[in-house]
């Protein structure tokens, strides 16, 4: 099976950065963001930025 | 009418509709193994979408998700993030799986590890693996299932006759349709699901506190701490939130995820659906509003996974709890009929015929399967009316557990050299260590999950037996780089 491309890879461990490895930086209450403790406004907001980064790679993987 | 008898009558209604979708949805068509286990690959982006997500929010995912923000609190952020991640992965993952699947017309995890490692003993070893903690995962769904119509008919319908009349409708419409009936009552379920998270998220906490805003600021106020890592609990802090998220973000292991991907039409199915998934997990973040309202709304329970139920009981008017029963034991519903499903394809292909029938036909197998779904139904229903405190500790090991199939999977596709010793060194190293890390209640490690520790060793060991013993492959390897041009 072909392997995807290096640039797909990075994209897609941007998300495991964000919400996973970086957790130290944004575990925390303040500020609150439309009435949301900070982490969990943080973790919303990446789940809905995630399939953004996915549809770029899906772009890439597509012209290859 | 008592409340008790409207909830009851507006939930029987909702399971009745589902039950009768799942009884139809495989009407016309010929019923073969094929058919019956991966909808004869042919599932487009929207059904697939459907079937994944009916997988992912289970009953106990609803209850499990409030519950830990009651209970445990800030840590339960790693529910959210893992599901996401999980699709990141399987956008990589799944398309190669399913191009694999369809050359050697793979239709189980367990088939996968055959054909790659051209091994029986590998295939029944993951298949019975496999099946051990798909029972363990069903039997928190008929458990949830039971706790869910307890408390939505006013305690009128005792659990074990809930749990058991469910169950057999289950196993009825997985014995009728097959997975494309579960993928019609998942339509359903998934509809009314997210209407319930919706009303539930914003109107509890709108009607006790006047916003969402205000329930936050009330909840930190009265229990500080309690919304950020560790929470409430005294191991689960950074280091666990990590590791936990790595080891479930592997969620392709687990075997009916994995058997859901040959439902796809095609490969491009499986991308454009993990670009999707996401958006499906923002209404559990709905279910964590309601679960931290229930703290002040409905203080002191000693079972957390009562929390959301007990908070809607408080709020709304009984019709309102009948549909949110009836949405609940659906979404119990759904998943359990696909854990059973894949057991039992599991069972009959790879482990009966290998060892029973070796030259059994595909028709013959499906016929055992669906004995075999009878027999799965009632061990899970029994674990299920005879819970003990073990099964937590099984539950942890299962999600840790099916992690350990990571290996065999991912370098199945991408490496030519790893071999089929390497593997099932490794599997049986991770499996017995995660166990035992369960089992003495050593899990956190220093903070780190356990099923994290058996992987690295699993990796590990892969690698060493790799390199130390290099030997032609006996399977199929999965087809290299296409000719250029060819796409």
């Amino acid at each position: 099976m072909r392997k995807p491309s290096i640039w797909s890879i990075l994209l897609a461990s941007v998300p495991f950065f964000g919400m996973c490895f970086s957790v130290a930086l944004w575990d925390r209450l303040e500020p609150h963001v439309l009435g949301l403790p900070f982490n969990l406004f943080w973790i919303v907001a990446w789940n809905a930025f995630t399939p953004a980064v996915l549809l770029v790679i899906y772009r890439i993987e597509r012209h290859r | 009418m008592n409340p008790g008898t409207t909830a009851l009558s507006v939930m029987f209604a909702i399971v009745a509709l589902g039950s009768g979708i799942g009884f139809l949805a495989a009407k016309r068509r010929q019923l073969n193994l094929e058919e019956w286990a991966v909808a004869g690959r042919g599932l487009g982006v929207v059904l697939v979408w459907i079937l994944l997500a009916g997988e992912t929010f289970t009953a106990f995912s609803v209850l499990g998700i409030s519950g830990w923000i009651y209970s445990k609190g800030g840590p339960t952020l790693y529910i959210l993030g893992y599901l996401t991640l999980g699709q990141v992965l399987c956008f990589f993952i799944g398309p190669p799986i399913w191009e694999y699947g369809r050359r050697h017309g793979i239709q189980t995890l367990g088939d996968f590890f055959g054909k790659r490692y051209g091994s029986d003993l590998i295939a029944a070893i993951v298949a019975l693996a496999g099946v051990v903690f798909l029972i363990v995962y069903l039997q928190l769904q008929i458990t949830s299932l039971g706790i869910i119509v307890g408390v939505a008919s006013f305690e009128a319908v005792g659990r074990t006759p809930a749990m058991l009349a469910a169950t057999v409708v289950v196993a009825g419409f997985v014995l009728v349709s097959g997975v494309r009936g579960v993928v019609w009552v998942s339509a359903l379920k998934d509809f009314l699901l997210v209407a319930v998270a919706v009303v539930v998220g914003i109107w509890i906490p709108y009607i006790h506190f006047g916003g969402i805003g205000a329930m936050f600021a009330a909840v930190e106020h009265a229990r500080p701490g309690h919304l950020t890592m560790p929470g409430s609990t005294p191991n689960y802090g950074h280091s666990w939130y990590v590791s936990t998220i790595l080891v479930n973000s592997l969620m392709f292991t687990w075997p009916h995820f994995f058997g859901a991907i040959f439902t796809a039409k095609s490969g491009e199915t499986i991308r454009k659906n993990a670009i999707m998934m996401p958006f499906y997990i923002l209404p559990l973040a709905l279910i964590v509003f309601a679960g931290c309202a229930a703290i002040l709304v409905a203080p002191g329970l000693k079972n957390g996974d009562l929390a959301l139920l007990s908070a809607v009981r408080e709020t709304f008017p009984p019709w309102v709890l009948g549909v949110i029963g009836g949405a609940g034991a659906l979404t119990a519903m759904v998943p359990a009929a696909i854990h059973i499903l894949t057991a039992a394809t599991l069972v009959a292909k790879n482990v009966y015929r290998p060892l029973f029938a070796p030259a059994m036909s595909d028709d013959n197998i499906g016929r055992v399967a669906r004995v075999a779904v009878v027999v799965i139904t009632a061990v899970a229903l029994y674990l299920s009316v005879h819970s003990s405190t073990t099964l937590v500790g099984l539950l942890i090991l299962a999600y840790s557990g099916v992690g350990q199939f990571a290996p065999g999977i991912v370098l199945g596709i991408y490496s030519r050299r790893v071999t089929s010793a390497g593997i099932l060194s490794g599997l049986l190293a991770g499996l017995a260590l995660t166990g035992y890390l369960v089992f003495t209640h050593r899990d956190p490690v220093g903070g780190i999950n356990a099923g994290l520790v058996g992987l690295s060793a699993n990796v590990v060991i892969v690698a060493a037996v790799t390199y130390l013993f290099p030997r032609p492959c006996t399977g199929s390897l999965p087809v290299q780089e296409e000719p250029q041009g060819a796409l």
